[in-house]
């Protein structure tokens, strides 16, 4: 669908495509082609810790699709994100193969160690990267379907929507911690050797990786940018401003909710298969609902609803992160995210983007804020009321 | 239900240390009795001679078999030497000279006596050998100690005996146990003897079916897990015997079923409470205000921590007055959380009503907040509460044991409930709380500050939290992480309970609490936590508002 | 009674739902002739809102018949497919999509393919463009075609959401209180506007406005406590005793 894809690429859309392309192709090169120590060469570290942070932008723009335009806030991407971190990280373990402590050509270690009789059923496939690669879209996006389809025909709206994604993760979380779980338990699988067949901890690996990654940040935004202006994207809007007058339009809710939340589940899945071979380990603590929720807060200081701005937020907000958790600051960080949290929410509702970029999507909070009113006044979701 | 896993495990192992010093003090005392025993012997002993010296002269063949007749012959020869050599036999400080076939013991001081006759003797004879056991003979000298000790002037050590003789029915123990059972006075320990009587009868060969079966009625009464095995063990019975056993095990098992059920229900009920003490708090902010709290966990968190501050100011200054400082410390807790509950709404939550997404991601970072500034303030361990000597220990209600500081925090619990309800009922906050509920607008125009009721309420809530904080210090680690192990449970109840309805909390908390701990010993801890919470996302889908939402208009205006 | 029953539009016939023990629907019978346009009054509380919650599938009665067309029976239906049967309703708070342009606002409601992957690949059409521009000129906000629908007066939006009903193109319009809020001469244009649009379409018009009813010159319906108290011509209605009663106070 070309014509989906150049359809209103304005001049910040298409300069931020270029930026994002500029940094997969420059970055990846002056780490690779300059002598090291070189002014201008970006050291391996940083190739990391950028392609980190562009599995996170990934991350972000999957929330900001379904928050700032469908107006589903999930505190459980986290979730899908781990769950494609999972299935990457298993392709990665039966790579090992007899490589590891154990040596046992198939069963990873932990399982080893464990007293596995056998390679669990849901482990098999994923020595096959295009079985695994399959697996990192079908498995968050099966979950979202079911959990989705669920929610949202029996219309669980706004903060049960959110409180119950996040009793979610954290089930999830439960469930990985255990050892019985076939997962590697708290450990979670790390070790990993190689990626079809190239050196995981190589540099022209980690290069290429997040090359990749920023071409997933790319894809991602594009795949949001033509879900977003097409007709569909109006009707998200609508259902995000006054859902229950969509309804009355004859629009079927549940299905464009279902429809965004499984793509949104799938795109947190590649960000969390990009992120897995850069960082060289997954485990259960990836679930965490603390994570889910700071995702949230990239989304909120980028500017939600303007996809470019959830991207700019999940790599300003990790930066400041890195850089703060790394100095003599460090316990302070808490205090700056805490408070990140309540200024962004009180001070800049519009968060960076649709504050300063005059090419941003129209983002009128205090509009929204009216408008969501009257819509819960429709929808009966006003506050609820206390009686003994 | 998390932090109850999280908060049981560590307690286990502080009872663990305190249990080891009591351990130590039981056995200081039992080395006071054996030595009193032991001067007694030493006074009586000629009138013991003959038949008790051929017995221990048997310790020194060496051969498995004259140690077991010793055995057997000393523990039944109600010698005061018995249970000296016994317990020497089973700490392997008997020796043997297999030449003079004289035994000693090596008492724990160090001391050496003649096993036989009680004298001092300077040191051992160069070839004595410490007598061997095997592991038949370690159960036969067991056994033998426990027949012993029955006749310790201690009625729980006497009923401590009297249980090792009825796991172990050992047939030599017989007499020692009818002689003791003829002289007890003590009720409680006369039906421990007679169900040690009645192991060892129903195990003995040549005991007649009568016997038998009175036996089996005995320990049939007991109905505990021994007996439950001493009962599955029989084996070679005549028909009468076996179907009587077979029923008695029925039966017992029955009961022990039934008990099992109680105890799980009591757990329920105690898990229940700290889920209702941690989301009443909840259920009124997120009721009266519809404001998401997600720092209602860093609340309960600084309770806890303001009942610590307590004890360490009463520990240092006031140590009198420790038993009272729960006492001290709810009402400060409900105003240290509650000053806090208020500053937080003016400065931040009031200008965001309306929108309660954005609520909910503020008040997250007012609890990240919070729990770093608890953090630099008191380190990032855990700070010991100490429990108050009336919150301490344990009694046992039929088979099961109820400890009073779960006891306490249910009634206390209910207590918090009963005054939320009566103030909401009764006060002029509860009745414009109410009135705001139902109609902002209205009550706005009718002259009611609703600024002022939404600021006390989210006062009441913080507060309310911040008393909880002070119950949970009791059974929880308290640490900066305290809240948020509570913080998804509380949702859930109040979700699952119907928002808006006080309720409808207390009947989703007991029901998560006891459900949690009855799929518990089918499913293991965690697994029924993870059920639990997707029964809820279950069940939030069947019914979106809850299990006491209320209907029609009133909802919808 | 039964071939009136089959012949009507819309079919009420005993219908009860209470909330929590009130009665809000008490036993409440109606019809509605194809071609008919009905005005609704009554005090507030009468019913009025829920009687039309209940025909567009907001909510379900506790009992009675609620029929469309004489065979589908609406109780059994959800408000997308009621909507899609053609029933379309203005709620009595003019709810329009407030950061979209008044033109997306009429384009979501072209009764065209609802479905997801029908609005994914939807590309405009002739006709569709056509059918907008017809709408933009019936409620006059042709110059206001790309403005937010934020930044419509409160009159604007109410012609707003009425276009928006015309743009479903409903066999039967539901209006709750479309000219609340509006100046004698909006109330006016609005009548002259409903007129018109009844020409084509089945219409009921809940409203308190008297003038405005009066002007409507149709039959009208009394509710009270949820159900009907009086029906007949606006005379007819307002020299109805209880009506006065009820309107007055005793």
């Amino acid at each position: 669908m070309p014509h989906v894809l150049t359809r209103s690429l304005d001049r910040g859309t298409t300069l931020f495509v270029i930026l994002v392309a500029a940094c997969g192709v420059l970055i990846p090169l002056s780490n690779l082609l300059l002598p090291t120590g070189s002014m201008l060469q970006v050291p391996t570290y940083l190739v990391a810790l950028f392609g980190k942070y562009a599995c996170y932008a990934v991350l972000a723009l999957s929330i900001d699709l379904i928050w700032g335009y469908c107006g589903i806030l999930s505190l459980g991407h986290g979730a899908f994100f781990a769950l494609g971190g999972y299935a990457m990280g298993m392709y990665l373990m039966r790579q090992i193969g007899s490589r590891g402590v154990y040596g046992n050509p198939v069963l990873p270690d932990f399982m080893v160690f464990l007293n596995y009789p056998k390679l669990p059923w849901y482990w098999h496939g994923f020595d096959m990267f295009w079985f695994a690669a399959l697996m990192v879209v079908v498995v968050p996006g099966l979950l979202a379907f079911c959990f989705g389809w669920l929610a949202f025909r029996s219309r669980v709206t706004g903060v049960y929507l959110s409180i119950i994604t996040q009793a979610m993760t954290y089930a999830l979380l439960l469930a990985f911690f255990r050892n019985d779980f076939g997962f590697g338990g708290n450990n979670g699988l790390t070790d990993f050797k190689d990626i079809l067949g190239f050196n995981v901890q190589a540099e022209g690996t980690r290069a290429a990786l997040f090359a990749l990654s920023c071409l997933a940040i790319i894809v991602a935004f594009l795949t949001c940018r033509a879900v977003v202006t097409s007709k569909l994207g109006k009707v998200l809007i609508a259902v995000r401003d006054a859902e229950s007058r969509t309804r009355f339009l004859g629009y079927r809710v549940e299905s464009y909710k279902l429809f965004v939340f499984t793509l949104s589940a799938c795109m947190a899945g590649v960000a969390g298969a990009l992120y897995v071979p850069q960082v060289g380990i997954i485990n259960p603590s990836e679930f965490a609902p603390a994570n889910s929720i700071e995702a949230v807060i990239w989304v909120a200081v980028g500017g939600r609803g303007t996809l470019i701005g959830a991207a700019i937020g999940a790599v300003v907000v990790n930066y400041a992160k890195t850089y703060f958790t790394s100095g003599p600051l460090a316990p302070y960080w808490l205090f700056m995210l805490g408070a990140l949290f309540i200024l962004v929410t009180l001070l800049l509702p519009k968060g960076i983007v649709g504050t300063f970029n005059p090419w941003s999507e129209r983002w009128k909070a205090d509009r929204l804020t009216a408008n969501s009113e009257s819509a819960a006044a429709e929808d009966g979701v006003s506050e609820p009321r206390l009686a003994e | 239900m998390i932090p109850k896993f999280a908060s049981e495990a560590p307690r286990k192992l502080a009872n663990f240390g305190i249990g080891a010093p009591v351990a130590a003090n039981a056995f200081d005392r039992l080395r006071s009795i054996v030595l009193s025993v032991f001067l007694i012997v030493v006074l009586t002993l000629p009138a013991f001679a003959g038949a008790f010296d051929d017995a221990v002269a048997k310790f020194a063949n060496d051969e498995f078999s004259d140690t077991e007749e010793a055995i057997g012959m000393v523990a039944s020869s109600g010698n005061p030497l018995a249970f000296p050599i016994i317990s020497a036999l089973h700490d392997d400080r008997l020796s043997a000279d297999p030449d003079t076939k004289k035994v000693y013991i090596t008492q724990q001081d160090g001391k050496i006596i003649d096993a036989a006759t009680g004298t001092p003797v300077a040191k051992l004879p160069d070839n004595a050998a410490s007598v061997r056991l095997n592991n038949r003979l370690r159960r036969s000298v067991e056994a033998a100690l426990g027949s012993l000790t029955l006749l310790s002037p201690d009625p729980a050590k006497r009923i401590a005996a009297a249980q090792t003789v009825f796991k172990s029915h050992e047939e030599s123990a017989l007499p020692v146990v009818e002689g003791a059972l003829a002289k007890e006075t003590n009720n409680a320990v006369k039906a421990a003897f007679a169900e040690a009587r009645a192991a060892i009868l129903l195990n003995k060969s040549g005991t007649s079916d009568a016997d038998r079966l009175e036996a089996i009625a005995t320990i049939k009464a007991r109905g505990d897990q021994e007996a439950l095995a001493l009962l599955t063990d029989l084996s070679d019975q005549s028909p009468l015997v076996a179907k009587a056993a077979a029923t008695a095990v029925s039966s017992i098992q029955s009961r022990l079923a039934i008990w099992s059920a109680v105890q799980n229900a009591w757990y329920g009920l105690s898990l229940g409470s700290v889920l209702l003490l941690a989301a009443i708090g909840l259920a009124i902010t997120f009721g009266v205000m519809g404001v998401i709290n997600m720092a209602h966990g860093e609340m309960v968190m600084l309770g806890a921590y303001t009942t610590f501050v307590v004890q360490d100011i009463i520990r240092t200054s006031f140590p009198g007055l420790f038993d009272y400082s729960l006492f001290i410390a709810v009402p400060l807790a409900f105003l240290v959380a509650g000053a806090i509950g208020v500053l937080i709404e003016r400065t931040i939550i009031r200008f965001l009503y309306g929108r309660p997404l954005e609520t909910l991601l503020a008040t997250w970072g007012i609890s990240l907040v919070l729990q770093q500034a608890v953090r630099t303030a008191f380190g990032p361990t855990n700070r010991e509460v100490g429990n108050p000597s009336w919150m301490s220990g344990a009694f046992e209600l039929g088979q099961i044991t109820i400890t009073y500081n779960r006891l306490w925090i249910l009634c206390f619990t209910l207590a918090v409930f009963a005054i939320l309800l009566a103030m909401l009922r009764y006060t002029a906050l509860g009745l414009e709380m109410r009135a705001v509920t139902q109609n902002r607008r209205m009550a706005a125009s009718m002259g009611i500050a609703t600024s002022r009721v939404d600021a006390l309420t989210f006062g009441l809530g913080s507060g309310i939290a911040g008393i909880a904080g002070v119950a949970l210090s009791q059974i929880d680690n308290v640490s900066p992480n305290l809240g948020q192990s509570y913080i998804i449970d509380s949702f859930m109840v109040v979700v699952f309970g119907g928002v808006g309805n006080l309720w409808g909390t207390l009947v989703g908390a007991f029901t998560l609490g006891i459900a949690n701990k009855f799929l518990e010993p089918v499913a293991g801890a965690v697994l029924a936590k993870i059920a639990i919470l997707v029964l809820i996302i279950l069940f939030i889908q069947k019914r979106p508002r809850g299990l006491f939402a209320l209907k029609g208009r009133a909802v919808e205006a | 009674m039964d071939v009136r029953a089959t012949s009507a539009l819309l079919y009420l016939d005993g219908v009860h739902v209470s909330f929590d023990g009130f009665h809000a629907i008490n036993n409440l019978s109606l019809t509605l002739e194809p071609g008919e346009m009905r005005a609704i009054i009554g005090p507030n509380g009468a019913g009025k809102t829920t009687m039309m919650d209940i025909i567009t599938g907001k909510t379900k009665p506790d009992e009675g018949t609620v029929l469309f067309d004489g065979v589908t029976d609406l109780t059994r239906l959800d408000e997308t497919r009621i909507a899609e049967l053609g029933i379309g309703r203005k709620f009595q708070k003019p709810t329009v999509f407030e950061s979209q342009s008044v033109e997306d606002n009429l384009l979501l409601a072209l009764n065209v393919d609802h479905s997801v992957k029908g609005t994914l690949f939807w590309r405009g059409g002739k006709a569709e463009a056509e059918r907008i521009e017809r709408v933009l000129e019936t409620i006059r906000l042709k110059d206001a075609r790309r403005r937010l629908a934020e930044s419509l007066s409160h009159g604007q939006k109410q012609w707003l959401e009425i276009g928006m009903l015309l743009a479903q193109d409903p066999k039967l319009l539901l209006v709750d209180e479309p000219v609340a809020g509006m100046t004698d001469v909006e109330t006016h244009q609005t009548a002259e506007l409903l007129k018109e649009i009844n020409k084509e379409k089945t219409v009921m018009v809940v409203e308190h406005d008297m003038t405005f009813v009066r002007e409507l010159g149709v039959k009208v319906t009394c509710l009270h406590e949820g159900t009907v108290l009086a029906e007949g011509t606006i005379d007819q209605v307002s020299a109805n005793e209880r009506v006065v009663e009820v309107y007055l106070g005793r």
